[in-house]
């Protein structure tokens, strides 16, 4: 993976000096909590209900296990002992204090990480797909370019105080989209063209929140020297055009709705055009994709065959295990290597979480097994990407001995799940026990299996930070008169087939949300055809049968 | 008003002129993007040097056949989170070669200033004198930077590849 030069050293360090300056100001007095906001927040720290909660970035998700343990380690020291994976491949501690800020920032970078614009009205910690680099269809490797997009916007003097956050994410896969794409605010495709040359089809304008729209493709190849002169160019549209007299009309995604894909184009293509011919430094050199190239390099595989014996003996004999490789190990490029998934969503658990004690276990398992390096991904687990076959039983005990070997990928168990309002300030309803209360309600593992694929996502509120707009069923936390209630949506899907969900009907308490969420899945089971999906169920009937099971009482 | 020019506290020779007042004689001036439109001929048959504030909503792209005339763009910050000048100053600087200063007004933080030095404003109106050590510091805070603007290091990524070539 990426490691620092003097230079991205020199980045993180200068950043750590200067927040600790910032932070030794509002402590003195010197800086209002108005002024201050903008400071700390641009530095991943936020206020929230009951203390500070700062966010650490994982750039596209990729982190080594010595970053591993540092983040266990600050789990320990600074925080209650646990930290949570989010959506965004990141991870966020709730309960930091804010003297401390500065030193968790030091120590952070002494492992070559950072929380820099984790938050804020500015370019986020860009995003990628977590099979990159080791799944078989792939045009590239999609976190060359991530570490190019996070170096260019690190500190970018222009967009720093952009209308509203900003949002980008890469893959370099054919045909699948595990990173959700096309709801990013932009949304970058590694594709090839008729000659054979690699360069990126650019969608923008995707986003969930308060208004969910999937993005629009505006630019269908742009070469590969060219990646940050056309980003720049819609940054630059965007920091010009996009509203800022309502804050929930700021996004990159109102404007393109508003202005129209055509003009929106339009504006795009002037300003790339005029940014090509200033003739500037934004052109990316070939030697600068190779160096960083250089390093994703793929570590060095052994010569092996698929379903070795010693796999397939213990799938045999443990059916445990057979089902943990069926539904978390995904196909290796590498023959004999398996992407192992670690599902962070045990039963009644909070998803996401994981305790400083799992993380130092989940730091010697990728040392063991898979190169010493782990991936975070946007729904909320982890993976070890290149796992030996013949080691997956080894590896799925030390997964087992730390309770982290729930084998309910992509199955109900498996929910996205915003903090909600047992931690966030924006919140109108709790999430999390919402997520506890249905994993416990479907712990059976083979009615998981039954049921089969099964994406649910569950927010807090409106903001949408659980993706519940894009779950196959989504759960969005509402306040009635101060009571939480929970509007269900049906057939969102955040891959190659987006699509946003829609609300089935009036909400339910919390005291029937989980039987509403059983009720909707035994209609799919009762009217489903032989090899459908929930979701393909759900786009072969609609929402009446789920409608008339749902309210039949009323 | 104190003003900071280029990291030194200068005394600002300009005066801003509100839309109903005279034109003060001998004096450089800055006028409205309105007074201006409203004014133009007149405006430019005066002698003294003229220059123009625009608000945030207001692109140097509607002046842009006039730059010459201006020796002075002020562009106004109406809170800090309203970041549009940033782009506005980069396009006079780098796309529309404006020679004149670039200056900032409105509500601007310390922790703004090496963005807007790197953006390319070349003056700030401080309240205060004390603005000038404020500013030295912040821009003295990063050795590097990553990417291209108005001003700044070359980039790292050109040191980087200027160091292998050597």
């Amino acid at each position: 993976m990426y490691r620092y030069d003097e230079f991205d050293r020199a980045m993180v360090l200068d950043r750590v000096r200067q927040f600790e300056g910032q932070v030794a100001r509002r402590l003195a007095g010197e800086l209002t909590e108005e002024q201050f906001r903008p400071l700390r927040l641009q530095n991943g720290l936020y206020l929230q209900l009951h203390a500070y909660m700062l966010r650490v970035a994982i750039p596209y998700g990729q982190l080594n296990s010595r970053q591993m343990r540092k983040l266990a380690h600050i789990a320990r020291t600074y925080d209650k002992g646990y930290g949570h994976f989010t959506t965004r491949q990141n991870i966020q501690y709730n309960w930091p204090r804010l003297a401390d800020a500065p030193r968790i920032l030091a120590e952070l970078a002494e492992v070559e990480m950072h929380a820099i614009q984790t938050s804020g009205n500015c370019i986020r910690n860009v995003t990628a797909d977590q099979y990159a680099g080791v799944t078989a269809d792939e045009v590239e490797d999609p976190r060359v370019y991530a570490e190019i997009i996070r170096q260019w916007s690190t500190f970018h003097p222009e967009f720093a105080f952009l209308p509203r956050k900003f949002k980008i994410a890469v893959s370099g896969a054919v045909g699948v989209d595990r990173a959700a794409v096309r709801f990013h605010d932009i949304g970058v495709f590694i594709v090839r063209n008729a000659a054979g040359e690699t360069g990126f089809e650019i969608w923008a304008g995707g986003g969930l929140g308060r208004t969910p729209m999937v993005g629009r493709k505006v630019s269908a190849f742009v070469a590969r020297e060219d990646l940050l002169a056309y980003l720049e160019a819609i940054l630059r549209v965007y920091n010009l055009e996009g509203r800022r007299d309502n804050l929930y009309k700021a996004r990159i995604k109102i404007l393109v709705h508003e202005t129209g894909t055509e003009d929106f184009i339009r504006l795009v293509e002037e300003e790339f055009a005029a940014i090509k011919a200033a003739d500037g430094d934004l052109a990316l050199p070939a030697e600068e994709i190779a160096r960083i190239r250089a390093y994703f390099r793929p570590p060095a595989y052994e010569a092996l065959a698929d379903d070795p014996p010693a796999l397939t003996a213990r799938r045999f004999e443990h059916r445990d295990f057979n089902n943990w490789v069926r539904t978390n190990t995904a196909r290796h490029k590498a023959a004999g290597y398996a992407i192992a998934n670690i599902s962070l969503k045990p039963a009644g658990l909070p998803p996401g979480d994981v305790t400083a004690d799992q993380m130092d276990a989940i730091a010697d398992l990728a040392d063991r097994f898979s190169f010493g390096e782990i991936r975070a991904t946007h729904e909320q687990n982890l993976v070890l990407a290149d796992v030996r076959q013949d080691q997956l039983f080894d590896l799925w005990q030390g997964l087992k001995a730390i309770g982290l070997a729930d084998a309910n990928l992509d199955h109900i168990g498996d929910i996205i799940c915003c903090p909600g309002l047992d931690y966030c300030s924006l919140a109108n309803a709790r999430s999390i026990p919402v997520a506890e209360r249905i994993t416990q309600r479907f712990a059976d593992l083979d009615r998981q299996y039954d049921i089969g694929e099964l994406r649910l996502k569950i927010s807090g509120c409106i903001n949408a930070c659980g993706h519940h707009h894009v779950g196959h069923i989504g759960i969005l936390g509402v306040d009635r008169k101060d009571q939480e209630y929970y509007q269900i949506t049906l057939g969102g899907a955040p891959g190659e087939d987006a699509a946003i969900g829609s609300k089935v009907g009036p909400a339910f308490s919390s005291d029937q949300v989980v039987d509403a969420v059983e009720t909707v899945v035994n209609t799919y089971l009762g009217i489903r055809r032989p090899g459908e999906r929930f979701i393909d169920t759900y786009r072969r009937v609609g929402d009446q049968p789920f409608k008339e099971n749902l309210y039949a009482a009323a | 008003m104190p003003l900071l020019k280029h990291g030194t506290i200068t005394d600002d020779p300009w005066v801003h002129v509100a839309n109903a007042e005279d034109l003060p004689t001998g004096l450089p001036a800055i006028i409205s993007l309105d007074r201006w439109q409203a004014e133009r001929d007149a405006l430019i048959a005066r002698k003294e040097a003229l220059g123009i504030r625009l608000e945030s909503h207001q692109p140097p792209s509607l002046i842009r056949d006039d730059l010459d005339r201006f020796a002075l763009v002020a562009l106004n910050f109406p809170k800090f989170a309203d970041g549009r000048a940033y782009s506005h100053a980069r396009l006079l600087k780098e796309r529309y070669d404006f020679a004149g200063e670039v200056r900032a007004t409105g509500d601007v933080l310390r922790d703004q200033y090496r963005f807007l030095h790197r953006c390319g404003f070349d003056a700030l109106e401080v309240s205060d004198a004390e603005a000038a050590a404020a500013w030295k510091e912040a821009l003295g805070e990063f050795r590097h930077d990553y990417q291209p603007a108005a001003r700044g290091a070359e980039t790292v990524l050109r040191r980087r590849h200027r160091r292998q070539a050597a």
